[in-house]
Formats: C-alpha cells, sequence, structure tokens
C-alpha cells in the first residue's frame, strides 16, 4: 500500500460505533457483543479487560478484519474495516512463528506478503530484534527460543508493518509469571519509541492499568462496556513498587469492583 | 568429554545392529554345509554374493526395467494425488463426494487387481506402472489431505491479518506446514510401489527383477533367486533414501531441532 512512506506511523484513529455481533450456529445464536462504542484518540494505548468469553477477542478480530460485524461499524483513520487493514499489526496469545523460518525470516514474513522489500526491510527487522534484546538471534529457529523470546519475536513481526494501529490479543497469557513481568515492562518501553495506537486485550488487571492511557471494563457475554477508566499515571512508569502506588491501587480497586458488580469477581 | 563407560556403552550400541547382521551371515554360512543342504535347497551367503557379481549385468538389465515401472508409478501417483488432494481439500463438496469413496476403495487389495489389468493392458509396461501407481496413490493422497488439514488455524489468521492471499497463505504457510506430512506419505508410497512393480511382473512379464526371480524359480537357481530378492531390497532402500534425501532439504525437521 503506502509502501514508500517510511516515516514513524503515528498512531492511527479508531471508531469503533455501535458494534455488535451474533455468531450463528445451527442450533442457537450467540450474542458476543452488544452495541460496542468507543473512540480511540491516535496514538493512546488502551486496554480491554473482561471475564473469558466476553466478546473481547471478537472484539479484536472484528478491528482485525478477520471477522464480520452484524451491525455498525469499524473506521480505522476514517475508513471502514471490512478485510485486513494495512494499517493494522496482531500480536496473538500465541506466537505463531513458523517453526520451518529462522527468526529473521519470521520478522520478514509480512514484509513479503505485502510486497515490501526483504532487502530494504533487513536493517530494520535487525534494529527491532537489537531493541527487544534479540541481538544475534536473527539465524536462530524458533525451537531453540524461549516462551518469552518467541513472543517477543511475534511482536517485531507486528511492528516490522509500522502498524498505526497495534491490536495485542492476550500476548503474555501464555507466558510463566516472571517472563510476563518483563513482558510487562519492555512493552511500556517499546510502546514509548514507537507512539502508535495499541488495542491491547488482557485478563489481567494490574498490567491493564499499568500500561493503559485507558482501561475498559468489559461485561460478561453479550459484551458490552461497563467502565470507560482513564489511567492518570505519568509516565514512565514503574512497574518494580507499582502496587503500593496509591492511584494505581485505586484504579486496580475501580476494575475490581466492576467485576464484582458484575458477579464476574465473588467473594465467598 | 564423556567417561569411559559410557563410552563403551556408545560403541557397543551403535555396533550392536551391525554386529547381529555380521553373526547371522557367519551362522547362515556355516550351518549350511554342517546340515548338509545341498545349494538348490538354500545357498550360502557367499553362493549368493558370487552369483550377485556374475550375474551382475543380468541383474543391472533387469533392475532397471523394474526401477523405471516404480518411479513411473510413483510419479503418476504424486502428479495425480497432489492436485486430487488439493481439490478435496479446497473444495468441500468434492471432498463430500470423493473421500469417502477414497477410503473404501483403499480397503481393496490393490495386488488382487493384478490379473485384471493383464487382461486389459497387456503383457507390457501397462500394469506394472498401473498397480505401482494404485498401490501408491492412496498414501500420497490421504497424507497430503491430512497436512493440509491438520494446519493451526491461527496461523492462516496471522497472515490474512497481514493482507495475505489465499495463494500466498497457501505457499507461505499451508504447502511448508504439509510437507512433512506429504514427505511421509511419499516414503511409505514408495516402498509400496516397489511391490506393486514386483507383483505386476510375477503375473505377467518378460523383464524386470519379478520376472527373472520367477525364471530363477523354475530353473532351481535358487542362489540367483536370493541375489534377486536381496537386488529388490537394495532398490526399495535406495529409493527411500532418495526420497529421505530430499526431504531432508525441503522439510525443516522440527523434531531435530527440539
Amino acid at each position: 500500500m503506502n509502501s514508500d512512506d517510511k516515516k514513524p506511523s503515528a498512531g492511527a484513529a479508531v471508531k469503533i460505533e455501535n458494534v455488535s455481533k451474533i455468531y450463528e450456529t445451527r442450533d442457537e445464536n450467540v450474542h458476543a457483543l452488544d452495541r460496542v462504542d468507543v473512540e480511540i484518540t491516535p496514538g493512546s494505548f488502551v486496554a480491554v479487560v473482561g471475564p473469558s468469553g466476553c466478546g473481547k477477542s471478537t472484539l479484536l478480530s472484528i478491528l482485525a478484519g478477520l471477522v464480520p460485524l452484524s451491525s455498525g461499524r469499524v473506521l480505522i483513520d476514517g475508513q471502514s474495516v471490512r478485510k485486513p487493514h494495512p494499517k493494522v499489526g496482531v500480536v496473538f496469545q500465541t506466537d505463531l512463528l513458523l517453526y520451518w523460518r529462522n527468526v529473521l525470516d519470521n520478522v520478514l514474513l509480512p514484509i513479503e506478503i505485502k510486497h515490501l522489500g526483504r532487502e530494504k526491510y533487513r536493517p530494520e527487522a535487525i534494529a527491532l530484534l537489537n531493541q527487544v534484546g534479540l541481538q544475534g538471534f536473527e539465524g536462530k529457529m524458533p525451537s531453540e527460543l524461549s516462551g518469552g523470546m518467541r513472543q517477543r519475536v511475534a511482536i517485531c513481526r507486528a511492528l516490522i508493518q509500522e502498524p498505526g494501529l497495534l491490536l495485542m490479543d492476550e500476548p503474555f497469557g501464555a507466558l510463566d509469571a516472571l517472563t510476563r513481568e518483563q513482558m510487562i515492562m519492555d512493552l511500556q518501553s517499546m510502546w514509548r519509541r514507537v507512539h502508535n495506537t495499541v488495542l491491547f486485550i488482557t485478563h489481567g488487571i494490574d498490567e491493564a492499568v499499568f500500561l493503559a492511557d485507558r482501561v475498559l471494563v468489559m461485561s460478561p457475554r453479550p459484551g458490552r462496556i461497563d467502565l470507560d477508566l482513564t489511567i492518570d499515571i505519568p509516565r514512565p512508569r514503574q512497574w518494580t513498587g507499582v502496587h503500593e502506588d496509591k492511584a494505581f491501587q485505586h484504579y486496580v480497586r475501580r476494575v475490581r469492583e466492576t467485576f464484582e458488580a458484575r458477579g464476574v469477581l465473588v467473594e465467598r | 568429554m564423556p567417561n569411559r563407560v559410557t563410552w563403551h556403552l556408545s560403541l557397543l550400541e551403535r555396533l550392536a545392529a551391525p554386529a547381529l547382521g555380521v553373526a547371522v551371515i557367519v551362522v547362515w554360512q556355516v550351518a549350511v554345509p554342517l546340515l548338509g543342504l545341498s545349494e538348490f535347497v538354500l545357498p550360502t551367503p557367499w553362493q549368493i554374493a558370487a552369483r550377485i557379481f556374475s550375474e551382475f549385468s543380468l541383474l543391472a538389465a533387469n533392475a532397471a526395467y523394474t526401477v523405471f515401472e516404480v518411479v513411473a508409478g510413483f510419479g503418476l501417483a504424486v502428479a495425480i494425488g497432489i492436485p486430487l488432494a488439493l481439490a478435496i481439500f479446497y473444495w468441500r463438496p468434492f471432498e463430500r463426494a470423493l473421500y469417502p469413496m477414497l477410503v473404501a476403495l483403499q480397503t481393496i487389495p490393490k495386488i488382487a487387481l493384478a490379473p485384471l489389468l493383464v487382461l486389459y493392458l497387456g503383457y507390457g509396461w501397462g500394469p506394472k506402472i498401473s498397480l505401482a501407481f494404485l498401490i501408491s496413490f492412496f498414501p500420497i493422497v490421504i497424507s497430503t489431505v491430512v497436512g493440509l488439514q491438520s494446519l493451526d488455524k491461527g496461523l492462516v489468521n496471522l497472515v490474512r491479518s497481514m493482507g495475505s492471499n489465499e495463494w500466498q497463505t497457501f505457499y507461505k504457510v499451508r504447502l511448508p506446514a504439509a510437507l512433512p506430512s506429504v514427505f511421509g506419505g511419499f516414503k511409505v508410497a514408495i516402498s509400496l510401489a516397489v511391490i506393486g512393480a514386483i507383483i505386476g511382473e510375477y503375473v505377467a512379464a518378460e523383464r524386470g527383477l519379478g520376472y527373472l526371480q520367477l525364471q530363477a524359480n523354475a530353473r532351481f537357481d535358487t542362489a540367483l533367486n536370493f541375489a534377486t530378492v536381496i537386488v529388490i531390497s537394495m532398490l526399495g532402500v535406495l529409493l527411500y533414501f532418495i526420497l529421505s534425501f530430499l526431504e531432508g532439504r525441503v522439510v525443516y525437521q522440527r523434531e531435530l531441532a527440539k
């Protein structure tokens, strides 16, 4: 598409207008999303938290152009999304690296698919890998990497597309607790460099509050936005000690209370 | 550095199979004269080896025919089986119509068709190539379909999110992910193709290793009979190794890396 535009992409503007999604199966209709209405400022980091099955992944798939919506519409930089948009990059829950390609070739996969010229993007790919601490790993195969390293490669693969909108679907969900903490810190510093629009879907209340400018809390199915919380904590935020931070505790509490009100979290 | 004991153990493990082979041959060589068996009942390994060398050109000429039948039958099976597998994978009505029939047909012992094939196709290349084709066709189709179907749906979504069209999805993801299974099918198929060609030659032929073996049998030339068996086996092994070599060049072995 706009392949010669190598300027750092400003974040894309995202408008989700009254989006509903009903999955029609043979014996029942599953109402996954119910009139979700969100407007996202370019360059902001928005986290979506919600219980399993609340339709947050469906929302992401609709934004990625992978799943058609039932009603409403989605606009990215004013363009209605019906198929995958060239300005959107996706990081999925599992790394989905192609095991027969080495690290560098995995990062360059979207470049090949978009016919943007491997050689032109090669230095970029290596620079991205360096930034996430994978210098010297270009020639390694995915099976030689740890889970955290593999997910970093997947993030580089999304970022090389210079996505105005980065969609992340529980990207740390499959990682061990310690690796997850490291990835949370790394994601913040990465995003502060790129400064694109991010929609980050997660189960983790603490990572949502720590990372995001705005946390959207979704209700159980059919998913709708229950709480729209602006996180007013100055950046860069420090992960270590953040759990003792009064403002942080306040926001986490707000999210918890929303879940409790919905019966998602119950004290017994 | 491994210590002495483990080194001895690994040496023992590596030598176990060849040592057993050598032992069997030695026992055979010694036992035949001790038991007073004549050459046409059971020739010694030495006599068989001598026959392979003395009849080398005869064996090689007949082997060439058999190899041609095997490769032609296998090649046809690949040329027809792969497109058919793709059609089954991509076109659901086709799968519904054809796949059950294919599986049902697979239960027919293809070897039982040999006399019919001779009846229809005569004494030339026809029945042998057809039999090699029929017998190697099913494993190729099935393993290709299974390889294509076993792909992680997430990978398809991943490349689609990058704007990939179906052709790109096929050659960037579906094909490479299916290749290990496809080659698994090829390796089964090539061994079966050898059996198909030989059976075809048993039924009606004027040349080929199966024909040569029947001739040796009729003349009570048991040493040549054994020599033929050995050449047939070596042929199967050779073709299998050629495919393994190709596989090593084309397919990244996930298991080896882990």
